[in-house]
């Protein structure tokens, strides 16, 4: 693959602020954010191939965590993040201790990880050291220190670094030794066992990873919407959007997440306010709903590798 | 039998059964090392069962295994492939949306952690089972014989000293069989043990050095190729009594 393209489109990003309204500095903020999550899920649904359904069960107690400390004990964010990405990763370690060990393959994976984003949904709801079904809310106080700032193209960029930084080690992990064992277990399982690899050790790895990345997005997420509260944070919609990007991009490639939130992220926040202006509010889930049909029935592997055939054929052409 | 070369790979009563089925029953194997051994047996007589007990992928209900000195009991099959025991799948498990190459760069990770290494260790391989000019194709794309080789390349690349094949050869044509018999001869005249179940009775008389005979379970033959064939029993279990006592009807 070429990758000055690459390089070009990221300097541009970089450049770009300056010359957009906020309005698009949001657009992109998401688009940059929701790549993020999508590139942490990518290492276990698309690498690994555990279709985990759960992911906002991360991005929640990442977001819980690094308030919580925030809120009650003054640690800065900065810090906390790392924290509540931590806390996000042990149960990213159990979820997958428990699927792996027992052999959970399949929709048995999938009702395990919804399970327990549940679970994670329902105590938040019911626990009123964590603000309960009212959540939580940050004072906003514009304190960089505090991870907040007057200017929302910081969040422009700490979201295009948390992209392009977990795209790196996508790419990464897709050259070395784990990332060829987790695609390997993904094919074939027993096969790749047979192979000498520790099937059970490489799916946990993947588990914990994806889950310590996807704990940092949701210390972002709840220090840029400065409130929390369960029925988003830990709620299955939020999975879904965390899925759907890898897989309209092309799950199992590093630049499919990317692809992916480029698509749909930007058709989501579109078209959702235009159909609220037009008062068919929920309009945007048909749009929405009919590009993820036509992506199965047409790209199954998603966006990026069709793309990537359209870049050699195009280079071959000239 | 108190040869030191004798405890290369040493089983000991061992069964498995199945519900009610008993898959396999009190079967004593012992090979040396460099020993090419077939086993046989009518469909069901338990050959598969018996490699799935040696590679981990089944715990046995008695017996043991042990394989140059180590009991296998309670290893996993990563655990077993790293000691040097490796197998093939009767039905051949290619991972089908990766290149041939790194089909085999995947196991020759197992002794070769980094990327360039084991990238050469596995063009190695190809060049030996005869895939060098497919290596950059995807392994769904090819032949049935191509992916027998592809089965027997990834289990070579994981440098076993003890290699089990599991029907390498069915659903191979003459020419291909001929081939195939070719690079297993070669691979075992290399210095690798081969434990080879085989239906092509040519091939494995051919190439086996002694051969046992497993029916629903037991063991009821070993011996030389020449010998097993000949024994009135293997010929009852594959043919059937009235085979052996055309008189007696």
């Amino acid at each position: 693959m070429r990758l000055w393209p690459l390089g070009l489109a990221l300097v541009a990003l970089a450049a770009l602020p300056p010359f957009i309204g906020s309005y698009a500095v949001t657009l992109f903020t998401l688009i940059f954010f929701y790549a993020y999550l999508g590139q942490a899920w990518n290492i276990l649904g698309g690498y690994a191939g555990q279709l985990s359904a759960g992911h906002a069960a991360f991005v929640g107690i990442g977001a819980y965590v690094t308030a919580v400390l925030s809120l009650r004990l003054g640690l800065t964010p900065w810090i906390g993040m790392f924290v509540g990405a931590a806390a996000a990763a042990l149960l990213g370690a159990i979820i997958g201790y428990l699927g792996f060990r027992f052999g959970l393959r399949g929709f048995y994976f999938v009702l395990l990880t919804v399970a327990f984003a549940e679970v994670c949904r329902i105590i938040a709801l019911n626990t009123e050291a964590v603000g309960g079904a009212v959540g939580l809310y940050i004072t906003f106080t514009g304190n960089p220190a505090q991870f907040q700032f007057q200017n929302p193209r910081a969040y422009y960029y700490i979201a295009l670094v948390l992209m392009t930084g977990a795209t790196v080690a996508v790419w990464r992990l897709e050259r070395s030794r784990l990332g060829a064992y987790l695609v390997a277990i993904r094919e074939d399982e027993q096969a790749a066992e047979a192979l000498g690899i520790d099937t059970f050790r490489c799916k946990l790895l993947a588990s914990v990873l994806s889950a310590f990345l996807t704990g940092i997005g949701g210390a972002f997420y709840a220090f840029y919407q400065f409130s929390l509260q369960p029925n988003t944070l830990f709620g299955i919609p939020l999975s879904v959007e965390i899925i759907i990007r890898p897989i309209v991009g092309g799950a199992g490639t590093p630049l499919g997440p990317v692809l992916g939130s480029f698509i749909l992220s930007p058709l989501a926040e579109l078209s959702r306010s235009y159909f609220a202006a037009t008062g068919w509010s929920g309009g945007h889930l048909i749009v929405y709903g009919s590009l993820l049909i036509a992506v199965v029935l047409f790209l199954p592997e998603g966006a990026a590798p069709f793309v990537a055939r359209l870049a050699r054929s195009w280079r071959m052409a000239r | 039998m108190e040869d030191g070369a004798l405890s290369f790979l040493e089983v000991r009563g061992l069964s498995k059964r199945f519900g009610g089925l008993l898959a396999v029953e009190r079967v004593d194997l012992t090979m040396a090392d460099g020993d090419m051994l077939g086993l046989i047996g009518p469909n069901g007589a338990g050959k598969t069962t018996v490699f799935n007990l040696l590679s981990g992928f089944l715990a046995p209900d008695a017996g043991e295994i042990r394989f140059r000195e180590r009991r296998l009991g309670g290893l996993k099959p990563h655990d077993i492939c790293r000691l040097g025991l490796a197998r093939t799948f009767q039905i051949v498990r290619p991972f089908a949306r990766l290149s041939v190459l790194d089909n085999v760069k995947v196991a020759a990770l197992a002794r070769h952690p980094a990327m360039a290494d084991a990238l050469a260790a596995a063009r190695a391989v190809l060049e030996r089972v005869g895939l060098v000019d497919r290596a950059s194709e995807l392994a769904s794309r090819l032949t049935l014989a191509d992916r027998k080789r592809l089965e027997l390349a990834r289990a070579l690349a994981t440098e076993p000293t003890l290699l089990l094949l599991d029907e390498v050869m069915a659903g191979l044509n003459a020419t291909e069989i001929d081939a195939m018999v070719r690079l297993i001869g070669a691979i075992n005249s290399g210095g690798i043990s081969v434990l080879l179940i085989e239906h092509n009775m040519r091939a494995v008389m051919s190439l086996s050095h002694r051969v046992i005979v497993l029916s629903f379970g037991e063991k009821i033959a070993e011996g030389t190729p020449r010998a097993v064939a000949a024994d009135r029993r293997v010929i009852e279990a594959y043919l059937g009594d009235e085979y052996v006592h055309p008189a007696a009807h």
